[in-house]
């Protein structure tokens, strides 16, 4: 029961019939706007030391306590080989969570939260091959908001236990 | 209103499988010709729950198997006839073949329906033995001849509120359509108009006739949860004499005795565990005074000056006694009594030792001894493995050991108690001990050690634990079939324990196993690699000693060895396989800290020890992946993460780094 109630609708799979309003979180990573939906985040955190885990890929920061829990974190700069730099007092981990097979939580490292805003199914853009050096595969769609691009994350699989490695 | 039955089977199981061991260990304490009827009547009882539970949830093949084991134990418990060894072990078979039909039903496979038939059979001709032995035996309750074709008429009339005792009467009369040929019709004269029609309520009656060679107190047992909660009247047809069983209800409105009890947890948690309700009210007990000092210390917080210091000092150490009580009683929790993996080893001594012709005598103690449900869910397995083993290797025949001046029945001993954090176990037997030369000349076949190299005794002990090796000398059906002592002892590893042996020629083996109490909780040794912190697992180190360069030996291409005493062991720098970049590569600088994996020594190499703790184990599993070289994870006391080492796959990662950029292979000189 409990499974169920906490399994989220894909937000591609609801563009096809009526509009419905869906919260989104936004966020920045090197001047780009994302957004994930707003269900998905359990809670934004800032910046803490977190342990390495030895012969992991770089994008895994290390795993983090959440309130007793052992979280991975991943860095989504380098997970979207974007260039890197220094955590600031702006840096937040976006604690998510992830279905795949079973429902995990992972940390997500951004470089700052923006907004909540909502967003009408029915603006949603497919996703375009997307020159900027971003993985489209991970971009579920694009929408705008006050003017700005945004670029939806597909958490699933950015977060994929094959992707965290 | 159909209630998902499904949802009680977990429970039906658990509760069946419990049944099964009580019925198990009262038959093997019933010797041939005994009366204890307290016994009979224990084990009767558990084969009738079996049997009610079986059919209320449609498991038509277990309940009719078991009404025929209910039967003859029925005719043992009224003294109609005695207990014999024979059918000791006819009843041992029917448990059996009952376990392994509630097993296919759990499963959701087929059972051997061969087997179920054949044992079945055997017990109808039992049971048809007994009218010729015993014909003058009390008579069944009606009075009636039981083999001859009747007919009953059954008016089965509900109180409204049936359904809501859990009971459904779809499955009371599939239940009686195995009993005979059934024909059913309902009466619905007392159904109200929609409008007045409560949706929960039963308004249904029935009449029903069954015809079949069945006693009436067959017919009024499938009635037994209900008997309360209706109107029952069970009439022989042409036998005129009428047997109204009539039971009104008490009071309206109480709920009669479910099928089974409700669950205690949900069906969907898989596994469930069984608290006595003191070890919960203590809890309760502790969370109490735990919530007084927590109350306490926020006063203290509010308003707090430095002349409070000691108050303050009074809450933490209260807190502290608080914390440490409630870690224990949550840990009281999943701890169960080994008696439960004990259980199950006086049945296979009792037919292991018919099947080879010995005679042992089973000395069993500390049962009360108590460890994790998961641990001990573990060592079931490696513990019958040997016992298994001390009957067929250690303990003689009867002709052999009176040759040998020793009584012509063996001792096999197992002793459980508690020592720190563990738990000892012994399995000891006074058999023949181990044959030194049999196994040196057996590992040499195997090629396992070279011909004319000298071994202590202890080394040769160490060779039983060899993957491959067996000295039965014919492959028995009893041991000896390649599952051997190797896969005992990974076994008792996985679970961070330790198995020795200790064996005099011709006085007997004793085998140790040291085990942690729980795999959730265990004592650790912070160490610094490369900056960051991890935990080794004290039960896996030795001793740590300083390096000096002369104990260093650098192979060209093979890495390092330290020389530890007499003996050469593998150094493993532990920043090399975990690729982190070192602080410092000075060997001297740092500690080598001696572990035991798998029998083999090896020494880490790290920055600088900590301090030793209690930490709780956290799986890697639960959000992530499990990460070879770390066992888990603990959060230290800072609120820190911190990885927990797992020494076999540390070395399993140095012999694949070896291969790589660092080819070496650890050689034991």
């Amino acid at each position: 029961m409990s499974q169920d109630s906490m399994i989220m609708h894909d937000p591609l799979s609801s563009s096809d019939s009526q509009p419905v309003h869906q919260q989104y979180l936004t966020f920045s990573v090197a001047d780009e706007l994302f957004a994930v939906e707003i269900l998905r985040v359990e809670e934004i955190r800032g910046w803490d030391r977190v342990t390495r885990v030895p012969n992991t890929p770089d994008h895994l920061c290390g795993l983090m306590n959440l309130r007793g829990s052992i979280v991975p974190v991943v860095d989504l700069r380098r997970r979207l080989m974007m260039p890197i730099i220094d955590y600031s007092a702006t840096t937040v981990v976006i604690v998510l969570k992830v279905v795949d097979g079973r429902q995990r939580t992972v940390g997500l490292v951004v470089d700052a939260v923006a907004d909540a805003c909502q967003i009408d199914s029915a603006q949603l853009q497919t996703t375009p091959e997307l020159g900027r050096g971003i993985d489209s595969r991970f971009i579920s769609g694009l929408a705008e908001n006050d003017g700005a691009m945004l670029m939806l994350l597909d958490i699933d699989r950015l977060l994929s236990l094959e992707a965290l490695g | 209103m159909t209630i998902d039955v499904t949802q009680f089977h977990p429970v039906f199981f658990e509760e069946s499988f419990e049944g099964l061991e009580l019925m198990e260990t009262g038959l093997l304490q019933l010797p041939p010709g005994s009366s204890d009827t307290e016994q009979i009547n224990s084990i009767f009882r558990a084969a009738h729950s079996i049997k009610g539970g079986a059919g209320s949830f449609g498991f038509r093949a277990i309940s009719d198997f078991t009404h025929g084991l209910e039967t003859l134990l029925d005719e043992l418990r009224n003294g109609q006839r005695s207990i014999t060894a024979e059918l000791t072990a006819l009843l041992l078979q029917a448990v059996d073949v009952l376990r392994e039909m509630l097993l296919a039903e759990q499963h959701g496979v087929a059972s051997d329906n061969a087997r179920v038939s054949e044992v079945s059979r055997q017990l109808q001709s039992q049971l048809a033995l007994a009218t010729d032995c015993a014909p003058e035996a009390e008579p069944p309750l009606s009075g009636a001849s039981s083999s001859a074709e009747r007919h009953w008429h059954i008016q089965f009339r509900p109180f409204r509120h049936l359904m809501q005792t859990g009971n459904d009467p779809l499955l009371l009369f599939r239940q009686l359509a195995t009993l005979g040929e059934l024909t059913v019709s309902a009466d619905t004269s007392a159904m109200p108009g929609f409008v007045d029609l409560e949706p929960e309520d039963c308004y249904l009656s029935w009449s029903l006739r069954l015809s079949g060679a069945v006693e009436q107190a067959e017919i009024a047992e499938v009635f037994d949860w209900v008997e309360d909660d209706c109107e029952l009247e069970i009439t022989a047809l042409e036998a005129n004499e009428i047997v109204a069983v009539t039971a009104p209800a008490e009071s309206i409105g109480r709920a009669g005795p479910q099928p089974g009890k409700t669950p205690v947890q949900s069906a969907a948690a898989g596994s469930s565990i069984r608290v006595a309700t003191d070890k919960v009210d203590s809890l309760i007990d502790l969370v109490g005074e735990l919530v007084i000092t927590q109350s306490m210390l926020s006063q203290l917080g509010e308003d707090f000056a430095m002349e409070r210091l000691s108050q303050l000092r009074d809450g933490l150490e209260a807190l502290e006694r608080n914390t440490r009580q409630l870690q224990e009683g949550i840990m009281g929790i999943r701890m169960l009594p080994i008696s439960f993996s004990f259980n199950r080893l006086p049945r296979l001594v009792h037919d292991l030792s018919a099947k080879m012709g010995k005679q042992v005598e089973l000395r069993l103690s500390g049962g009360q001894t108590e460890l994790d449900k998961t641990v001990m869910e573990k060592i079931g397995d490696p513990l019958v493995h040997l016992v298994r083993n001390s009957l067929d290797h250690g303990l003689e025949t009867p002709a052999v050991r009176q040759a040998a001046g020793k009584p012509a029945i063996g001792v096999l001993q197992l002793n459980a108690y508690h020592q720190g954090g563990n738990i000892v176990i012994e399995i000891s037997d006074d058999g023949a001990g181990l044959d030194a030369q049999k196994i040196l000349a057996t590992a040499q076949q195997r090629g396992l050690v070279t011909a004319g190299e000298m071994l202590s005794r202890e080394q040769i002990h160490e060779l039983i634990f060899m993957p491959g090796f067996s000295t039965a000398e014919a492959v028995s059906d009893v041991s000896g079939r390649g599952v051997g002592m190797d896969v005992v002892r990974k076994n008792i590893y996985s679970l961070g324990g330790q198995i020795e042996l200790q064996s005099e020629p011709g006085i007997g083996s004793t085998f140790i196993i040291r085990l942690p109490l729980t795999l959730a909780i265990m004592d650790g040794q912070s160490i610094t690699v490369a900056g960051e912190r991890f935990i080794i697992p004290l039960i896996a180190i030795v001793e740590s000693v300083e390096i000096k360069p002369e104990d260093i030996k650098s192979v060209a291409g093979k890495g390092e060895l330290f020389k530890l005493r007499e003996q050469y062991i593998p150094l493993i720098r532990l920043y090399q396989v975990f690729n982190l970049s070192p602080e410092q590569t000075e060997l001297t600088a740092g500690l080598l800290v001696i572990v035991e994996s798998e029998g083999q020594l090896l020494g880490l190499f790290v920055d600088d020890l900590l301090g030793q703790q209690q930490v709780v184990i956290k799986s890697l599993e639960t959000n992530y992946r499990k990460v070879t070289g770390f066992s888990g994870a603990t959060i230290l006391g800072d609120g820190a993460v911190a990885l927990i080492l797992d020494v076999p796959g540390i070395l399993a990662l140095y012999r694949d780094d070896s291969g790589l950029s660092h080819p070496t292979r650890g050689q034991a000189a």
